[in-house]
Parts: C-alpha cells; structure tokens; sequence
C-alpha cells in the first residue's frame, strides 16, 4: 500500500435518518490497485461507493479523489471528475430502450461528438474486450445476466476510467459468467492502468483478484490488509465473516424481546411489535 | 384520545408535506431550466413528442367525438323546451373550448401519458438507471426528466386543439344531420359568439397549464417514487389521482381568474 492514493477517507461519517451507517471510516486506495470492500448485506458498502462517486455526501469527514476534496466540488468539476471514473452497477443498469451497442456508445455520444465511424471502432472494441462484439445488436431484455453485466462493464470502461467501482459483481450469476467477471475486471485495470473498488461479498472471487481489501462492519473498518493478512486476521468478527460461520459476533439470532420458552408459552405471536 | 391524537398526526402530516412540496418545486425548476444543459437533446424532445402527443391521439378522438355528440344531445333537448335551438352551436363551441376540452385533454392525459411517464420514470431509477446517467456524468434532468416535462407542456395544447375540433364536428353530426338543426344557423351562431382571443386562446391556455401540472406531478411522483416493484405501483395510481385533481382544482382558478 505504498503507492500515492487515489481515493481517500478521513473519518467519514454518513446517517440515513437516525440510522448511523458509517461511524468513522478511513480508508485509502492506491493508484493501479483492485481493493476490495467486503462486508454483510446492508452494512454500508454501496453507500461507501456512492460517497466516493460523490453521489452522496457524508455529514462529516473528508473524501479525496485524484487529490481533490469531492465534496469542495461545484457541479460542473464534479461532473468533470465523474467522466474519469466508471461504475459497473449490482443489476447492471443497462437502458432497456438500447441496444447493447447504444448502451455502450451513451457515454461517447453524450461528451463527444465523435465521426460515426470512429465512435463505431471504440464501442466495438470494448464489446470484443468482454466477449460480446456478436451481441453488439441485441437489446438488454435479450441478454442473460451473465451477457448484461458484460456490457453493462463495457460501458463503464468506455471512457478509459482512472477509477472503476464495480458493486456486487458477481451477485446472481452463474458459476462462469462469475469467473468471466473476475478475470475481465483484473484483465482490464491492468490494461487501462486503472484503480478498481470492489464491493462484493463473494469472498472467494474477490480474493481471487484483489490486491488489498477491507472488511467493513458496524460501520467501522474491522480489518484491512492482503487477502492472506484477512484470512490470518485477529479479528473475530472478520473470522466469521471470512469463513461463512452461521452465528457468532454477528449473531445469528434478531434480538427478540422475550425469551423463546416465554414467547411460546405467552399470548402474543413471536416478534409480534405491540 | 382519539382527537388528541388527531391533532397532533394532521401537525405531522403538515410538517411532512411541506418539505415535500419544495422538493416538488426545486425538482421542476431543475427540470425546466435543464433545457439549456448540453445534454438536453432535441431528438429526445421530438421523441417524446410523438410518445405522448401520436399515440393519445385516438383517444383522444374518439373521446373527443363522443363528448361532441353528448352534448349536441343534451344541448339540444335542454334548448328546445325554449324554442332556442338555433343556439345549440355556441352552446357546444363554448362548452368545449372553455371547459370541456381543456379539462377532458388533461384528464385523458394523465391516464394515458402521464402514468406511463411516472411508471418509466420510477422503473428508471428501481434499476438504477438514473443513478448509472449521473455516474456518466449525464444530468438525468437534462437527458430524461426535461423533454418529458416540455413534451408534455407542448403537446396538451395541440390535442386539446384537436380534441375541440373533433368535439365541435361530434356535435354538429348530431345536431345538424339527425336532430334536424339548421346548419347554417349552428355555425353562424357559432361564429358570431366564439372570440378567438376570450374562448379559443384561453382554452388553449388552460391546456398549457395542465400539460405542465401533469407531466411535473407524473415525472415528481417518478423520480420520487420508492426503487421497488410496489412504490413503482403505488406512484403510478398516485399520479393518475393527484393529477386529476389538480387539474380539476386548478381548473377551477383559471376559470375564476380567466372568464370573470
């Protein structure tokens, strides 16, 4: 981790409502690097991407991407920042009035105007980078999950990010269309010298691929290092995290208000709210 | 109890609905003012256009038709008790351009349009559609929100225009040729009593006003709508309701302020 970082979190803090989602996070990602972010379902990963997209804003701390302070940013700077990163979203958000072309094309078209046949050679290269230049045709609805992912993450590199995010890559898909998916992102943030932040909860992929990661709970980083270091953690909970436990600092139980013999034996149904 | 808690739920719901509506009116100032954005496209408008104005058009016709000979019907035997049939052409120029177009346009408009408009506006964003444009850097309210605003503004008018014509020729189809009207009388009297600048230029007004209230609310309760199959659902119906009574509600004070 000793490269200059690309992305930076000082003591970042993000509520929805009165729910604290983030209590505190720090984090940094060095340039060329695929770090992952792992964590349970609902613990604050996505929203962790969407602060560092600067889609939304933390009440407190400091993000910094490619050495500006995001949320310093007016819109125009922000947008021109975006340009340079690429997401690859959980259900690939694909526009469904597109063709698998088009999709691709979108982000060209809309801050180029580029020669048809130029814009043309760019999207069909990226859609052979991913295996789908065949399917260049086909609308999304026409398209697996595997397929759609595929395009949906050429279209995020469409641009030549600096920075890519992808969330939950591989949620959903078969067992090859998710080993067509790891090795597409190693082959193509090596290829565009790019940085890639990775949100999964696939432990076994991820750390197929990833140089460095974080495991993120209560909204706190509980561990970070090296898959290796991760899988040697201290740390219990990222344990039981890392080798899929059932039960134990996260428990496995929602806590009930009653015991279970009083909730059997009582006249109010279990978990009922009264 | 149940009063005292009444009051204090009507101050929640009061507190919640305001800053409701502000994001409302921010969200259509976006809107609005996203025509001058880059990636306002003109093709997106053009689109649009033909979404919403060319494919409500048969419905529209069809209403419109009905409603003319409804009202040629009624008009007529209201009328005839007092010997005044020869104005059965006023009687139904006016209904239409003032009130019945307008208010039946919007009406047919926001069950036609504007749920489609929320439905794909709110499906738009439960597949992250929206936040995938603004992760491209493409503002979602000049690429998506803002053609559909000003297509709506644009194309309410134009079928309210048409809906008059095919209402008034409804009419006159049974008035003239069945209930046996003069049909010289029915278009002089028209023509003699419909200004084009108080009843056709108003009417056509009033139009413009309910394409921008139902487009803003069908594309507000889109963008605002829950990213889940039922808050897709649940905005749609809310668009359809809140937009028709805003039209009837808004109609109400336009025709206080326009025809007084």
């Amino acid at each position: 981790m000793a490269a200059e970082a690309l992305v930076e979190l000082e003591n970042v803090h993000f509520s929805r409502g009165p729910h604290p989602v983030l209590a505190g996070v720090d984090m940094r990602i060095p340039h060329g690097a695929i770090v992952s972010l792992m964590g349970a379902s609902g613990g604050g990963k996505t929203t962790m991407l969407n602060l560092m997209a600067g889609t939304l804003a933390p009440q407190s701390g400091r993000i910094r991407v490619a050495g500006q302070d995001l949320h310093a940013l007016d819109f125009e700077d922000l947008y021109r920042l975006r340009r340079r990163m690429g997401m690859l979203f959980q259900h690939s958000a694909l526009f469904t009035d597109f063709s698998a072309f088009e999709n691709v094309a979108f982000p060209l078209r809309r801050h180029f105007r580029l020669n048809e046949s130029i814009l043309r050679k760019l999207v069909l290269m990226k859609l052979e980078a991913v295996g789908l230049r065949g399917a260049a045709g086909l609308m999304p609805a026409e398209l697996s999950g595997g397929m759609a992912r595929r395009v949906a993450l050429a279209r995020a590199v469409v641009m030549d990010p600096m920075l890519i995010f992808y969330d939950e890559p591989f949620t959903g898909l078969d067992p090859i269309s998710v080993g067509i998916i790891a090795t597409l992102i190693r082959r193509l943030n090596d290829a565009l010298g790019a940085t890639s932040i990775l949100v999964s909860h696939d432990v076994q992929e991820t750390f197929s691929i990833a140089d460095y990661g974080y495991i993120l709970a209560g909204g706190k980083i509980i561990a970070e290092g090296s898959p290796e270091a991760l899988r040697a953690s201290d740390s219990e909970l990222a344990r039981q995290f890392l080798s899929g436990q059932p039960d134990g600092p996260v428990p496995f139980h929602y806590p009930a208000r009653d015991n279970y013999v009083t909730a059997l034996t009582g006249s109010a149904a279990a978990g009922e709210v009264i | 109890m149940a009063f005292l808690d009444f009051v204090p739920n009507l101050g929640r719901q009061v507190l919640l609905t305001i800053p409701n509506l502000g994001a409302a009116a921010r969200f259509l100032l976006r809107s609005l003012v996203a025509v001058i954005n880059r990636h306002f496209s003109i093709q997106q408008l053009l689109k649009q256009v033909y979404g919403f104005g060319v494919r409500s058009l048969l419905l529209m016709i069809v209403a419109a038709f009905f409603t003319g000979m409804v009202l040629g019907f009624q008009g007529y035997y209201a009328l005839v008790r007092f010997g005044a049939t020869s104005a059965l052409g006023t009687l139904v120029a006016l209904s239409l351009l003032r009130e019945l177009g307008p208010v039946l346009t919007a009406l047919l408009f926001a069950g036609r349009a504007g749920s489609a408009l929320t439905a794909e506006i709110s499906s738009m964003k439960a597949t992250e559609q929206l936040n995938a444009m603004e992760m491209m850097a493409v503002n979602p309210f000049a690429w998506v929100v803002a053609p559909r605003l000003w297509a709506g503004i644009i194309v309410v008018p134009i079928l309210c225009a048409i809906f008059d014509l095919v209402g008034i020729f409804g009419g006159y189809l049974i008035s003239v040729p069945v209930l046996g009207v003069d049909g010289g009388t029915f278009w002089a009297q028209m023509q003699s009593n419909v200004t084009f600048s108080g009843d056709i230029l108003t009417g056509l007004f009033k139009a413009l006003c309910f394409g921008l209230v139902v487009t803003w609310i069908a594309a507000w309760q889109g963008y605002a709508a829950q990213p889940t199959a039922e808050g897709v659902g649940n905005a749609t119906t809310r668009s359809v309701v809140t937009a028709s009574l805003a039209v009837l509600g808004l109609d109400f004070i336009l025709t206080a302020f326009l025809f007084t």
